[in-house]
């Protein structure tokens, strides 16, 4: 049988046969072994054909071994132990020799036992009915089969869902945060996962309720900062649902009273957010996102606010988005946003209004932009040398801020890095494909033709005031900070204004920046934000007022004036400039601005009482300590 | 390996070979009818208690012949004795039998038929069973060894071929037939008497030559190399104790003969002549489509005297129903205010009940349970939901409801729908058998016995009373299986429910309780299906022990044992008239069985694989049935005649259904897949002149597309099960997988 050339059947070799009788203490003749080997084959074969017929009973297509043992135990054979699991069992050759073996792994008990995620028992069969086929025709609707994890929810979590779903989207504020508070940190809510991202993909049914989409943004931000939750490929629902907070032309911008500015400023942090902490997930997020602000951009039907959405989004996004996106496509872009700036006529108030939002956000990108790529410039320039002590500082900032942006008991005492810096460090590690970067000083004279001085403004070197940086947690950075920057110093020699300048630039955006470079570049980055930390000295900021003020304006101590121009601040300084607000309180409170002469489109007009009574309502709602 | 186990079986065995020898002496035109008698009396010997036969007092005076010469006088005189056999008789015998020329083989006989007489005269049933296989099967082979010169095997085999292949075409696809059988036989002389590589040889130089349909048997057959293996398998078993039945016209016989007998090609004539039947019709030769379609089972078709049989497959009279029904009926009516309506109904009903069928059996050929009240409660409402019936036809098809079994990961088995459509049960691969209410009415439990003693039995809603509320519940879980539960069966009146299981048993479990009754032990094997008969009371089984058993709820042994397949029964049907049950076997045949006396009336052949799937259709008349190759066949009960097959299922179809008024066949797949069939043209189409009926030449039309309705796919969910609820909308089963 052996030496057949043809095989029909697997066979055992004889080998095999002597082997095991060694190892049970037999010793088997050559001959005996050939006539073994013949019968255990035949065997088999027997086994197996008599097997086949409960598995065809059982209905299956797949046999299995419990099939093999019940035909062994109806031969009166004794039946295989151990492996009766349900999984398929791996069968491995060994590189090395021809051996082949049942991979079985070992399983430790302990880890079992304090593992977290118990697994459920299985769901329990159910029966359920619907209608195929109507007269014999077509499906009614393509009815899929009801997700597995509907079975899979036990009541309690059934109850959890409801109770949270309707805490969240409730009235009672402080019952929201307690929802939202354990959403992020609750560790056995896996199973309602597709439940909450259905829920939040909401999002496109209350287009016309601020509030409403404010509270389904916050249960973003829980789930994506609930450290038990794998996204997986959720993150791509996620992302569609913030991104339309941030680009759709929602029914609530409708009325200028409502505050969808803020909203959208929330959502495009959040954007950066998830897509920095979890954009590994779905592989050419960024792309996506990129490309999807960059269509709403160049798309001149679309309202401003949207555009204001792309701007804020690409912001958020870094630097490095801006430049590639946003920069190529400002000049097309301005002739549009200025036409609209300089119209004056009385029925174009709003919309220019709404443009001047606009202004302001690209503004603020842009000079970030700047400041990035100056930063760049200089950590080049400045090598390796401080490379190791800015490695440890850096990485002891970026554990410090991190960790602070998960924890949501403690959101007021979050370094300003927080979400920025996760954003850069994300950054890094993003891939860019490759295109020809523009030098800076030619995208600075680009942008200064577009923004002329108002752009300048915010490069002023002013040296740090150690009185008006914040207390708080900002200060460890803002000690690091103190010495004077160099590199400011290309703008400073082109650029005329130094006034105002300190003003605008927000701790926090800084510290983004800061961030982002690789570690070692740490210390100089810590410079040049001391310079845009600075409380700014109250004359001067005609134009800079619509940007930077709406950082800091407190809900207590700003003036109502101000809080409308936060709505006009980009979102990334924004939602941290909120944060900031108590640690900042001291800093005076800003007086009104004379408008500069050279901030031509400044919006002084009658907006100003409108915002206010905005920004005290919307403060309520959509201030929610997170 | 269970083909013989008691005492019943064993007469029914006897009574399958007993025509087979009478046919056996007509047909045989050689000489030597000692030997084709003595090598089949094992075959028919029967137990102690059986009457004394021709064949007994053979194998007696063999026995004697033996201890005889072995001079075991003490026991010759014993045997001879209790046998009462004279000594003339059996010296008569003797001279015959050596007259035969056989004396070589009549040692070996001898031998095995001594065995033989110990073991059955041996008191322990249990004993019985288990020894009785391995002496019949060394008597089977032995009849092999008597056998000459297997080296030329090959020879005598490809000389057969050329010359069937050189004959006429008309007779060449008949004479074809002998190939298969022809070459098991000769293989398995072959490995008998130890040659092993000439049997390979064998095998592999002819096997090609073999229909593909026989593919799965010839791998078995393959993997038997040793004269061992041959014990014990149940495949030779079958080929063995059963005679390959061939249909050939008397002029290809005519042919074949004077071919074997001008080459004394006494091999292939003595294998001829002992293991196969050649049943001989006069007329032309039938062409090769005729014959495949026929073909196909593991012993060859059917002869056509054993469907000769008359059965009435007429359906019984309908019960008359009277006060409630009236009563019923005036509440109903009085709702549109027809009072007339009650009479036309009454009418239908009278007509009907009058209108007795030619075909249809006695009233009472077999008892039949009283209708209960409440029986008749249900009779009304059938009454009433089939005027609501929808007439359902090519151009009007049943809407589908899918019933999916979610997170079954255990595995759905079986299941049963209640007639009404109000029940629904799964059996499981863990044991359990699950029921559903497929209504908003919930299953509750008949209180306990302490409670029921409280309640007042006087009250009229004494019947709503006695449920315990507390259990309400949408299912039900029945434990008690100690394996995979391959059958379940609601009774008519859905007070029970049996399941059958791999634990050899059938339990029929209550729905009032939800507890089991009783648990019929008897097969001893996996019973892979059961089924109540449509008037309660009696319902049948079959499993892996080849036969199928008729019960009654209130018996725990069976009432009739139904012995004939060669392969497990994997799945049962009662006639709509109770009178008859179908089984559906691996031997791939389908057997229609008489419940009166437990005779087999009708053997169809035709199945290239394991049947899964029967149904009747409502009028009585057909039978569908359908098999692992994915065909469903019709047939004509009455003749006993295959009328349609339906080709479209890639797999093996698990449900078959007729709609309520038989205008439509659904039968549901592993394939996915429920397709909708026109039974209506199918059977219309069908020309069953005296002919046909006569000879069982079938044409086929190869019209399975024009008779295709409609195919509906679920989404990766097979189809277990299939039924029309009263008004012909179509409920299917299954579990939904996810892989």
């Amino acid at each position: 049988m052996t030496e057949r050339e043809e095989r029909r059947f697997a066979e055992v070799p004889r080998e095999s046969i002597k082997l095991m009788a060694e190892s049970s203490g037999v010793e088997l003749s050559e001959e005996v072994a050939a006539l073994l080997a013949e019968d255990v084959c035949y065997r088999l074969r027997e086994a197996t054909q008599n097997s086949s017929q409960f598995m065809r009973h059982a209905k299956r297509r797949k046999l299995s071994v419990e099939d093999l043992n019940r035909a062994l135990r109806w031969s009166n054979t004794e039946t295989i132990c151990g492996y009766g699991a349900q999984d398929a069992l791996p069968f491995r050759p060994l590189k090395e020799g021809e051996l082949f073996f049942v991979e079985d792994r070992e399983i430790n008990l302990v880890e079992l036992a304090l593992a977290t995620n118990i697994p459920k028992g299985c769901a329990e069969t159910m029966v359920r009915v619907h209608v195929s086929y109507l007269d014999g025709k077509g499906n009614l609707e393509p009815q899929g089969t009801v997700p597995t994890a509907v079975q899979s929810l036990s009541e309690d979590l059934l109850k959890y869902y409801q109770q949270i779903t309707r805490a969240i989207l409730g009235e009672d504020p402080h019952l929201m945060k307690v929802a939202l508070l354990d959403l992020q940190s609750n560790s056995k809510i896996a199973a309602l996962l597709p439940y909450f991202v259905y829920v939040i993909s909401g999002v496109k049914s209350v287009s016309h309720d601020l509030d409403q989409l404010n509270r389904l943004l916050h249960m973003v931000k829980s789930l994506v900062q609930n450290p038990y939750l794998y996204l997986g490929s959720y993150v791509r629902s996620l992302v569609s649902s913030v991104m339309y907070c941030i680009l759709e032309p929602l029914a609530a911008s409708i009325n200028p009273l409502n505050d969808h500015w803020t909203l959208r400023d929330y959502a495009a942090l959040l954007l950066s957010h998830i897509f920095w902490t979890h954009g590994d997930l779905v592989s050419g997020l960024y792309h996506q996102i990129l490309l999807s602000l960059q269509k709403v951009l160049s798309d001149p039907v679309r309202p401003l606010c949207s555009h204001y959405g792309a701007v804020v989004g690409l912001h958020a996004l870094g630097w490095k988005a801006v430049e590639r996106v946003l920069y190529p496509h400002l000049p097309a872009y301005w002739a549009n946003l200025q036409a609209v700036l300089d119209d004056y006529s009385v029925s174009n108030a709003q919309v220019k209004a709404d443009g001047h939002k606009v202004y302001g956000a690209i503004l603020v990108a842009v000079e970030r932009l700047l400041k990035m790529k100056a930063l760049s410039l200089t950590l080049a320039a400045e090598g390796s040398g401080a490379g190791l002590p800015g490695t440890t500082t850096g990485a002891v900032g970026f554990r410090e801020n991190s960790p602070g942006l998960s924890p949501p008991s403690e959101p007021l005492s979050e370094p300003p890095l927080g979400i920025a810096s996760h954003l850069q460090a994300g950054g890094a590690g993003c891939p860019w494909e490759e295109w020809t970067p523009v030098s800076l000083p030619a995208m600075y004279c680009e942008l200064y033709s577009f923004f002329g001085d108002s752009l300048a403004v915010r490069f002023s070197t002013g040296p740090p005031l150690g009185g008006a940086t914040p207390p708080g947690p900002c200060q460890p950075l803002e000690g690091r900070k103190e010495p004077a920057s160099s590199a400011p110093n290309l703008e400073n020699t082109r650029k005329m204004p130094q006034l105002t300048a300190s003003m605008n630039i927000s701790p926090r955006q800084d510290g983004s920046p800061r961030m982002e470079p690789q570690p070692p570049s740490l210390a100089a980055t810590e410079t040049r934000k001391t310079c845009s930390v600075e409380v700014p000295p109250g004359p001067g900021l005609g134009t800079t007022d619509i940007f930077p003020k709406a950082r800091f304006p407190l809900p207590q101590a700003g003036p109502p004036a101000f809080s409308f121009i936060i709505g006009g601040r980009q979102m990334g300084r924004r939602c941290q400039g909120r944060r900031f607000q108590t640690s900042f309180t001291p800093t005076p409170p800003l007086t009104t601005h004379p408008p500069r002469a050279y901030a031509h489109k400044l919006p002084v007009i009658g907006r100003v009482s409108k915002p206010v009574r905005r920004w005290t309502c919307s403060h309520y709602s959509l201030h929610l300590p997170l | 390996m269970a083909a013989v186990q008691d005492g019943p079986m064993e007469l029914d065995a006897e009574k399958e070979t007993k025509p087979e020898i009478l046919s056996d002496g007509t047909s045989n035109l050689s000489g030597n009818t000692a030997s084709g008698t003595l090598s089949s009396s094992p075959l028919t010997a029967a137990p102690a208690g059986g009457a004394p036969k021709m064949e007994d007092q053979q194998t007696l005076i063999a026995v004697l012949q033996f201890l005889k010469r072995n001079k075991l006088s003490e026991s010759v005189e014993i045997l001879r004795r209790e046998a009462g056999l004279g000594e003339h008789q059996e010296d008569s015998q003797a001279t015959d039998g050596s007259g035969g020329g056989k004396g070589d083989g009549d040692g070996g006989d001898a031998n095995s038929l001594l065995s033989r007489v110990f073991i059955t005269s041996a008191a322990a049933p249990q004993s019985m069973l288990v020894k009785k296989d391995q002496p019949d099967v060394s008597v089977v082979l032995s009849a092999y060894s008597q056998q000459g010169d297997p080296p030329l095997y090959q020879v005598y085999y490809s000389g057969l071929k050329n010359f069937i292949e050189s004959v006429l075409d008309c007779h060449r696809a008949e004479l074809s037939q002998l190939f298969y059988p022809l070459f098991v036989h000769m293989y398995l002389e072959l490995v008998y008497n130890n040659h092993e590589t000439k049997a390979k040889a064998f095998f592999d130089k002819f096997s090609g030559d073999q229909e593909c349909y026989y593919q799965d048997d010839l791998r078995i057959l393959c993997g038997l190399t040793k004269k061992e293996h041959l014990k014990g398998n149940e495949v030779l078993l079958d080929f063995r104790t059963s005679r390959f039945v061939l249909r050939i016209s008397r002029d290809s016989y005519q042919l074949l003969k004077r071919h074997l007998q001008e080459r004394h090609n006494n091999q292939i004539w003595n294998i001829i002549q002992e293991h196969l039947y050649i049943d001989i019709f006069d007329g032309m030769p039938r062409s090769k489509s005729q014959i495949d379609s026929m073909s196909g089972s593991l012993a060859g078709e059917a002869r056509r005297e054993v469907n000769k049989a008359k059965v009435f497959y007429g359906l019984l009279k309908e019960p008359e129903i009277e006060v409630p029904l009236d009563d019923e009926d005036d509440e109903a009516e009085n709702e549109e205010g027809k009072p007339k309506k009650k009479k036309t109904k009454k009418d239908s009903l009278g007509s009907k009940s009058k209108k007795q069928d030619p075909n249809a059996p006695q009233q009472n050929r077999i008892p039949l349970p009283e209708l209960k009240d409440s029986d008749k409660l249900d009779k009304i409402m059938y009454m009433k939901e089939s005027t609501k019936r929808i007439r359902l036809g090519p151009e009007n098809l049943p809407s589908i409801c899918f019933y999916t079994f979610l997170n079954a990961f255990q595995g759905l088995t079986a299941v049963d729908f209640t007639d009404d459509s109000s029940l629904l049960a799964g059996g499981f691969a863990d044991s359990t058998v699950r029921v559903w209410s497929v209504t908003p009415k919930k299953l509750r439990k008949v209180k306990s016995t302490a409670e029921l003693n409280v309640i007042d039995k006087e009250s009229d809603d004494v019947l709503e009373r006695i449920m315990d509320e507390k259990t309400a519940s949408e299912s039900k879980i029945l434990h008690g299986h100690s394996g995979p539960v391959y059958g379940v069966s609601f009774s008519p009146d859905r007070n029970y429910l049996l399941s059958s299981s791999e634990d050899g048993t059938v339990r029929l479990w209550s729905l009032q309780t939800f507890t089991c009754l009783v648990g019929y032990k008897g097969h001893n094997y996996p019973v892979w299906d059961t089924q109540f008969s449509p008037f309660g009371y009696y319902f049948v089984s079959g499993g892996h022990d080849r036969v199928a058993r008729l019960w009654a709820t209130d018996h725990y042994q069976p009432l009739r044992i139904f012995a004939g397949h060669l392969a497990d029964v994997t799945c049962t049907q009662f006639h709509p008239n109770s009178n008859y049950v179908a089984t559906g076997s691996t031997d791939r045949t389908v057997r229609l069985w008489d419940v009166l006396n437990g005779n087999c009336v009708r053997i169809l052949t035709g199945h290239k694989g394991p049947i899964h799937s029967l149904a009747f259709s409502p009028n009585g008349k057909f039978l569908a049935s359908g098999s692992t190759d994915g065909r469903v066949l019709l047939w004509d009960i009455g003749h006993g005649l295959m009328i349609g097959e339906l080709k479209g299922h890639t797999d093996t179809i698990y449900a078959l259904k007729f709609s309520r008024d038989g205008e439509i066949l659904a039968s549901g797949s592993m394939d996915n897949t429920v397709r909708l069939w026109d039974s209506m043209k199918a059977f219309d189409e069908v020309e069953t002149d005296d002919f046909t009926a006569t000879t069982g030449h079938i044409h086929l039309p190869d019209n399975s597309q024009e008779l295709l309705l409609g195919m509906y796919h679920s989404k990766s969910t097979p189809v277990t099960h299939l039924h029309f609820t009263r008004r012909n909308l179509l409920l299917a089963a299954g579990a939904y997988n996810s892989q």
